[in-house]
């Protein structure tokens, strides 16, 4: 399943002193991992399936075989358990990078990550720090059984004490995750699963800066604002917008919790027009954050009002109707349809 | 029920006269400091309380048993007598209860002692996580966990048992059986009438002790501590106990049960019976016990003192200790919460 692992040894020496490398996203946070776990003594990884068998989507793939079973290990099969356990083992002095299979499986762990987790730095005034990486699988796009794609960003980046970032790309996806499981905060590192299999360049030496959004593509017409496995499709809808004249701003949001208002801004005080694009539900889900900060910060210059494209009021449906849900590229067309032809009454 | 195998380093041995009568010491101070507390709040100089009335015997007598140079203990909101017992600040232990800082305002790490934990069995499974990272570091530490009948019915006990028997983790889950979850006895909230049986599904030895009696829980949770230290595993004790008092200064027993209830459930007062043994070995005298009560009286005194002078924290501390790197939302939101408090 997996071409280049940490067991693969002839694919990683050619670029030991780092360069750019191509991997797909699945590799990228394989690597990122091994590389975690050889820097930093105190770094754990565990949850269900991660160890032997290297998890259900390889995430952790030869991890075990190389770093042993101390630190990286197959727990029971009990969310709650798992995350509890985390903020024991954070406790402990240890850097606890857990897996939640799925992104629905996070649920049963609600209460550990929301009044334990998120709060244990502030109930003990910053004596029990939590420095937990709770890698989860997440979005939509793979056929996948009920509570398989889930996006969940609102709900964490609602509880204070939770940062929350989503990487969209295999170098997003390394350099993300090496700066995430070095945070002494607790991070929710969503992973977008329908681009674990996806490949693209990783400048292993040189990611930029960690924190914030990044503009993947420049743009003065229109600005999409998205996150995760969205972002590609906001990549698609910027080149076929190109061939009618329509430059497209796409910013790459990473950061979910701290969002960075700041780049927001910028790019649509140029553009003058918003449009944020989820797979999560409409209703209080982050686009209406991302709006508030774009409409604060750009009242005054912006043509039009943010414009929001996202999955509907409807538990996630099955694989058949998947494709009706996730906004599509017409749906994406259509919403920076209405911001552009947009006519102040 | 006693299903530990004895351990043979004679960590058991019964306690000293002098441990005995630090033993009653404690538990006169906590006593003594229960009912001041239930006192303050009727005279308005804390909000709130969880009394432990009762429950003296359990929480000395485990507590005493702990080694604060390694292991470290998962409290619910419910621990004074193990808080004092330990040595943690009375006064720092107690601001939770003055409102002044959910968790408390003492240094969980130095005490060890993790900060008081108001969700029922929220911590339970926080000891498991601890303990199996005395295993990863080869550390003899062991974790205690404090939960009641009324959290043995959360699904985190279970995840905490099943996961500490099969990473064999060095936890004691001591159950403190209090006959009450606020309103609801146990025979309506324990299926089996005993969570001490329910160890025997995960292969988890188990005691169950007259939570009463101070020496017995001592010597209980010695032996299990010593089975934790050898690499056993974990090890659960439900120590039968009665929460004599409400559960909350809020609370109104009279609504759930009647004095005469009380009395038969509640048995000879744990406080009252350790003096009748003490007394009847000839290790206490009077003067000794009037001695303590005194001592108990001022320590009271001292941390009410404590309490009073205690003020408010800053309010910039609401934005200071969410993260360990705070963000630029927090940081505006602590400017224009400085800002605009200023004109009030």
């Amino acid at each position: 399943m997996s071409d280049t692992t940490v067991e693969d040894e002839a694919t990683m020496a050619g670029d030991q002193h780092g360069a750019t490398v191509t991997l797909s996203m699945q590799q990228a946070l394989n690597r990122a991992l091994d590389e975690v776990l050889a820097e930093n003594p105190r770094a754990v990884i565990f949850g269900e399936d991660c160890g032997r068998l290297g998890g259900v989507f390889r995430i952790t793939d030869g991890l075990q075989a190389k770093h042993g079973e101390n630190r990286v290990f197959d727990t029971p099969l009990a969310e709650s358990g798992i995350l509890g356990m985390s903020v024991g083992l954070a406790m402990a002095g240890f850097h606890p990078i857990p897996e939640v299979q799925f992104d629905g499986f996070a649920y049963p762990a609600i209460s550990q990550i929301v009044c334990q987790i998120a709060r244990m730095n502030y109930r003990s005034r910053g004596t029990l720090p939590m420095p937990i990486t709770l890698r989860v699988p997440s979005f939509g796009g793979i056929r996948a059984p009920e509570h398989h794609g889930e996006s969940l960003e609102a709900l964490f980046a609602h509880v204070p004490g939770l940062k929350v970032v989503s990487p969209s790309n295999p170098h997003e996806a390394y350099h993300l995750l090496k700066y995430a499981a070095t945070r002494p905060d607790p991070v929710i590192f969503m992973e977008p699963k329908s681009r674990y299999w996806h490949k693209g360049d990783v400048d292993t030496a040189d990611g930029g800066t960690p924190t914030g959004a990044k503009v993947l593509r420049e743009g003065r017409h229109l600005t999409l604002v998205a996150w995760g496995a969205m972002t590609a499709r906001c990549l698609q809808v910027a080149e076929l917008a190109a061939e009618d004249g329509i430059e497209v701003e796409v910013l790459d949001l990473r950061w979910l919790k701290p969002i960075d208002a700041e780049s927001l801004v910028t790019s649509v005080r140029k553009t003058r027009r918003a449009v944020v694009v989820h797979e999560a539900p409409l209703t209080s889900g982050l686009g209406a954050e991302v709006a508030q900060l774009i409409t604060r910060g750009c009242f005054d210059t912006l043509k039009a009002p943010v414009e929001r494209v996202t999955g509907f009021d409807v538990p996630y449906p099955s694989g058949d109707l998947e494709d009706e849900y996730i906004p599509n590229i017409d749906r994406i067309l259509f919403g920076f349809q209405r911001v552009l032809e947009y006519r102040r009454g | 029920m006693d299903t530990l195998p004895l351990p043979d380093d004679g960590d058991t041995a019964r306690p000293t006269p002098e441990h005995l009568r630090e033993l009653y010491s404690l538990m006169a101070a906590v006593r003594h400091l229960d009912l001041s507390a239930v006192a303050w709040q009727r005279q308005g100089i804390i909000p709130g309380y969880a009394p432990e009335l009762g429950q003296e015997a359990a929480q000395v007598g485990s507590g005493y048993a702990v080694d604060t140079s390694r292991d470290f203990v998962f409290p619910t909101y419910r621990e004074m007598g193990v808080a004092r017992t330990m040595g943690v600040s009375m006064v720092e232990y107690m601001s939770t209860h003055k409102a002044t800082w959910h968790g408390g305002l003492y240094d969980p790490v130095k005490s060890r002692l993790a900060p008081i934990q108001a969700v029922v069995a929220g911590s339970v499974l926080h000891a498991v996580g601890w303990a199996h990272g005395q295993t990863l570091d080869g550390s003899d530490a062991v974790a205690m966990t404090y939960l009641g009948d009324g959290a043995s019915s959360q699904g985190d006990v279970h995840e905490a048992m099943n996961f500490a028997a099969v990473m064999k983790a060095p936890v004691v889950f001591f159950v403190q059986n209090n006959g009450w979850a606020i309103s609801v006895p146990t025979e309506r909230q324990v299926a089996g009438g005993s969570v001490a049986a329910r160890a025997a599904g995960y292969g988890i030895p188990a005691l169950q002790v007259d939570g009463n009696d101070v020496v017995a829980v001592l010597a209980a949770t010695r032996r299990a501590f010593a089975h934790c230290r050898s690499g056993n595993g974990p090890v659960v004790i439900e120590a039968m106990t009665y929460r004599r008092g409400p559960h909350s200064t809020s609370d109104d027993p009279g609504r759930y049960r009647s004095l005469d209830e009380e009395r038969d459930g509640a048995g000879e007062d744990p406080l009252h019976r350790f003096r009748q043994q003490l007394q009847a070995d000839g290790v206490a005298d009077e003067e000794f016990f009037a001695q303590a009560q005194a001592s108990a009286a001022a320590e009271a005194e001292k941390i009410r003192e404590g309490l009073e002078a205690l003020g408010p924290r800053p309010g910039n501390e609401m934005f200071g200790l969410v993260f360990q790197e705070t963000t630029p939302a927090l940081q505006s939101q602590a400017v224009s919460w400085r800002e605009e408090s200023e004109h009030v």
